[in-house]
């Protein structure tokens, strides 16, 4: 069902983890859905010095956080808001049709989390 | 990725016995005649099919003419539920449970929109329908009452015999879903009082596309499907005659099995259950004793059910569970809602169903691994570190 590279996000994830001194924590997801997931950055200088990820999900979910954290580490905020949970499933070299909804989970988590830094810091 | 393949998903399917191939093989090349044909290769195939017939019937204590081959449980159920409504010359209330499969449930649904109205009862904490609660269900209109002998997912075995003392007093007919039981337990049909019964070859070792429904003589069921005359205008078409050759033989060789096998998976079944609740945080779904011999049904707190079957898989566990991302609907199990599993629990079950060629080396490789992939996917999970 699963591609080798989505395998492999489950089985060796990147970035697991909470920061305990966040500049920004985001969560999407919830336990009626089945999973939820938790995002942290370091911000320094609008890029994202670090990030860590903890995810309650199926395989593609934890693939789709660990890519995410992946992709989005060392780019500036406004390049990782860009970013979207399609990209994140062509990042993963695809996922099963009804896979897709729980891919979601990681952009949106992200998204989250840049909003509540945000939120506190910037005054747009 | 492991070469070792474990695999715990018989109530999924099982894999056919040798013996059964064997019987089967002759009836696609050599003796493949239309039973329904005068000449000899038909007579000698349905002298087959009568053979066959026979066996399931002494398998479950029934008649010969009261057995018909159908295509599995689904379509069993079907003619049951549908056949009996079709009977009656208006609609009229059904009573079944808020456990039964969607081969039963669905059917319920589906007359429901046809004006038949249909109580389904709710489930105690381990998944058990109780006798009182049908009894106070039924209604001046209650033809039909339909509660599953076992349920497949927690595997809690349902007080069959006493419901269907209680249709008997009532003069409702009494329908049971035993596609889970056959084969694994005794079933005598005329102790259970039921006037239908469902069986599907392939949870017993037998092939796929091949089932039946028992019938007791003299109750009012028309057909589903229109065609020719076979199985006494019940189930029309040509006779899947390897299939039926080798549903009467799986069937014959599971039911003299049954006392062994059940006592040995008990004990594999148990020893695999005992030792998953030692890891923290696990817990059994289903009655702990008055379950099906190999069904193991528990939940991970914190982690999702899929994740844990696709860390199995890997090591070459093959089992199921009843998580939404494990369904192909989304949706989680109507099975663990209807026993109140709150949400994180019914996401995180995982269900291990033993079968025929289970061993102790089974149960000790399932258990070397459980506990790493549990810490595994725990050290990932945000509740757990919050808990």
């Amino acid at each position: 069902m699963y591609n080798e590279k989505v395998i492999d996000h489950f089985s060796n994830p990147r970035n697991v983890g909470e920061i305990p001194d966040a500049d920004g924590i985001g969560e999407s997801g919830s336990f009626k859905c089945g999973d939820t997931m938790n995002i942290y950055l370091k911000i320094k200088n609008g890029r994202i010095e670090d990030i860590k990820f903890m995810t309650y999900g199926c395989g593609a979910a934890i693939a789709s956080s660990s890519m995410l954290t992946e992709m989005v580490k060392g780019k500036t905020l406004d390049e990782a808001i860009e970013i979207t949970n399609q990209d994140v499933a062509e990042a993963l070299g695809g996922l099963p049709p009804l896979k897709l909804h729980c891919s979601n989970l990681a952009a949106d988590a992200l998204h989250d989390a840049i909003r509540n830094y945000r939120k506190e810091r910037e005054f747009i | 990725m492991n070469n070792r393949v474990v695999y715990m998903d018989h109530g999924a399917t099982t894999p056919v016995r040798e013996e059964v191939v064997q019987a089967m093989l002759p009836f696609f090349a050599e003796e493949y005649g239309n039973p329904s044909s005068l000449h000899a290769p038909g007579r000698r195939v349905r002298k087959s099919v009568d053979e066959a017939r026979e066996k399931t019937a002494a398998a479950l204590g029934a008649n010969p003419e009261e057995i018909y081959f159908t295509s599995g449980g689904t379509e069993s159920n079907n003619i049951a539920l549908r056949g009996a409504a079709k009977k009656r010359s208006a609609t009229g209330h059904i009573i079944t449970s808020s456990i039964e499969h969607h081969a039963v449930l669905d059917v319920c649904r589906d007359l429901e929109k046809e004006g038949y109205s249909v109580t389904y009862l709710p489930v105690d904490c381990y998944g058990r329908v109780e006798a009182d609660a049908v009894r106070q269900a039924v209604r001046e209109d209650t033809f039909i009452i339909s509660i599953m002998a076992a349920n497949n997912e927690i595997g809690t075995l349902q007080p069959v015999r006493e419901i269907g003392a209680l249709a008997r007093e009532k003069g409702i007919l009494f329908h049971t879903d035993a596609v889970q039981v056959v084969g694994q337990l005794p079933v005598d049909v005329n102790a259970l009082n039921v006037d239908f019964l469902s069986l599907s070859a392939h949870k017993f070792n037998g092939p796929k596309g091949i089932g039946a429904l028992y019938v007791r003589r003299g109750t009012q069921v028309a057909p589903v499907y229109h065609g020719g005359g076979q199985e006494r205008k019940l189930r029309p078409g040509t006779e899947n005659v390897p299939g039926i050759v080798g549903l009467g033989k799986a069937i014959e060789m599971a039911n003299a099995e049954i006392p062994e096998k059940k006592k040995t998976l008990e004990a594999l079944r148990d020893r695999l259950t005992e030792g998953l609740l030692e890891i923290e945080e696990v817990i059994l779904n289903g009655h702990p004793e008055e379950r099906l011999p190999g069904n193991i049904n528990v939940s991970f707190r914190h982690i999702e059910g899929e994740a844990v079957l696709l860390s199995l898989d890997l090591e070459g566990i093959a089992a199921s569970s009843g998580s939404a991302c494990s369904s192909g609907s989304l949706e989680p199990s109507h099975v663990l809602s209807a026993i109140g599993l709150e949400h994180s629990l019914a996401h995180g079950s995982v269900r291990f169903s033993l079968g025929r060629g289970n061993t102790e080396a089974d149960v000790d490789y399932v258990l070397e691994k459980m506990p790493s992939i549990t810490e595994r996917l725990r050290n990932i999970s945000p509740t757990y570190h919050t808990r």
